[in-house]
């Protein structure tokens, strides 16, 4: 009987969410423009805004990117964060989380899968915005060289930690957590200092803004595009940062997914 | 004599103040189909949800094709499979896509093929290209046991099979899951409110009310113990606390 069923590893079973949402995009083209869509507007804001300061603010004169660069980096951590938890919303939604738990697929699976997906929506979300910028503000974000590469990595993962303790929230919770998914990385932003120097935040804030990886990655952006420097010293600890953040995250989504089979709620979510 | 495919022991469910299934034992054999019967709050879902490990009993054993369920559900759960009428599909998805992101899941051979000879066997080839929001209930609910079959299950749970559909394809169902218990010797346990289903397919059944099973038989047993012409009214019975001395 058993004959049509092979032994499936975790690639296959993780491939298997990835086709799901790939068929998602595929028969939804909104959902496409969606990803783009903020990103895109974000840009274009923080463009004229750079337009018209370049003519007031000598400190924006030594890097006239430096505002778009930064909210190119800052939706990468968000469309990462989005990128997980609303993977996981949309199975929610379709009411569909009970048939993927009765099939051989794992919790950890079902998170790496997230995290992939993660990195693709942040892909897809960020690079047309940063394209655009190019002929619409002469401001290339790959300029940047192979520190971008370390920025985006840090923030993917960043994001991915953050992605980790809302879906455990979401699990947990249901769907009345779902505001929270969509509120809860905007924190972070005036405490990262994506748009000027943490140095201007007052000192017990200073403290709590080191504890995230993205402080080290905007203020690492300004070292290169002002300084012509790129401070390696910061991507060590926001790397270690970002692996306790992932850890926590791992660990808290299990533990939610234990007590959402101990409440029975897998069988009801979305409900 | 074999060991059952699904042996459950002293199973207990306490959801805070609320006893949903309480000291639950019944074991069901190689090739036979068992219904689960009761009222709305009886404990079927909960004894389901816990028999495909999205609950976790407060006390009990569930042992299935001989894995403990509790320490090892990862190894029965590619020879077993479910379908719920309570449970939906990304509606935005096709069918056909719906079905091969779960028979990737199950690592169905030749997934192609599979769902190709599902989609005849279960008439669905015209709907196969249709998203599965658009679907009838009806017809979601033959998808829904297109993807229970997937993976060929040696065991399969079936939540009302038949709800939604017409008398036709209700019975058509009916006689497609004795072809598909023939051929294959799987062993079915279903939980329905239908009656003549019950009588026809099952071969053991079990009546849960308040959360403990409170009689069990074969059909013919439970018609000749409450002294009954059909289920349903044995069924009305325990639902209403009639013992079978009192129906006599």
């Amino acid at each position: 009987m058993m004959d049509i069923v092979q032994n499936t590893g975790s690639l296959r079973r993780i491939g298997a969410i990835l086709l799901r949402h790939y068929y998602l995009m595929r028969g939804s083209p909104t959902r496409i423009f969606d990803l783009m869509y903020w990103p895109l507007l974000q840009m274009i804001v923080w463009g004229f805004i750079t337009v018209f300061f370049v003519r007031h603010s000598s400190w924006l004169v030594q890097a006239s990117g430096v505002l778009i660069g930064a909210v190119l980096l800052w939706d990468v951590l968000v469309r990462s964060q989005f990128g997980m938890t609303l993977s996981l919303l949309e199975e929610m939604w379709s009411r569909n989380l009970a048939n993927l738990f009765v099939s051989p697929l794992r919790p950890v699976e079902f998170a790496m899968a997230l995290m992939v997906l993660a990195m693709l929506r942040s892909l897809l979300g960020v690079v047309p915005a940063a394209l655009l910028a190019i002929p619409l503000f002469a401001y290339s974000i790959f300029d940047l060289g192979l520190p971008l590469v370390a920025f985006w990595a840090v923030l993917l993962m960043f994001g991915w930690g953050v992605g980790l303790v809302i879906a455990a929230a979401l699990t947990r919770f249901g769907l009345a957590a779902e505001s929270y998914a969509w509120a809860s990385i905007f924190i972070l932003a005036p405490i990262s200092g994506v748009y000027y120097p943490v140095d201007v935040l007052p000192g017990w804030l200073r403290v709590i803004a080191w504890a995230m990886p993205s402080t080290y990655v905007f203020e690492g952006m300004r070292a290169v595009m002002i300084d012509h420097v790129f401070r390696w010293n910061l991507i060590g600890p926001a790397l270690v940062l970002n692996a306790v953040y992932i850890a926590l995250g791992i660990v808290l989504f299990l533990a939610a997914f234990r007590s959402a089979l101990e409440r029975g709620q897998l069988l009801h979510a979305g409900e | 004599m074999l060991d059952p495919v699904i042996k459950v022991e002293n199973l207990t469910k306490r959801f805070k103040d609320v006893d949903a299934v309480r000291d639950v034992s019944f074991s069901v054999n190689q090739g036979v189909t068992t219904a689960l019967l009761g009222g709305n709050g009886a404990g079927k879902t909960t004894t389901i949800g816990m028999l495909l490990g999205l609950i976790i009993p407060t006390s009990g054993t569930i042992t299935i094709l001989g894995e403990d369920m509790l320490r090892h559900r990862h190894r029965v759960l590619p020879r077993l499979n479910f379908s719920s009428p309570y449970v939906d599909f990304p509606s935005r998805l096709k069918v056909r896509e719906n079905l091969m992101v779960f028979a990737q899941l199950y690592g169905v051979r030749d997934a192609g093929s599979r769902i190709r000879e599902l989609a005849a066997d279960l008439d669905l080839g015209d709907l196969l290209d249709k998203k599965t929001g658009s679907l009838s209930s009806g017809q979601k609910t033959r998808v829904s046991l297109a993807k229970a079959l997937l993976n060929q299950p040696e065991v399969l749970l079936l939540d009302e099979p038949t709800a939604s559909l017409d008398p036709d394809t209700a019975d058509w169902i009916r006689t497609y899951l004795e072809r598909y218990q023939r051929a294959t010797g799987a062993s079915i346990l279903l939980a329905s409110h239908n009656m003549a289903e019950v009588e026809r397919l099952c071969r053991d059944v079990l009546m849960m009310k308040d959360g403990r099973i409170v009689d069990r038989g074969t059909p013919a047993e439970l018609l000749s113990r409450y002294g009954r012409a059909n289920l349903e009214d044995v069924f009305l019975d325990i639902a209403r606390s009639r013992r079978a001395e009192a129906a006599q």
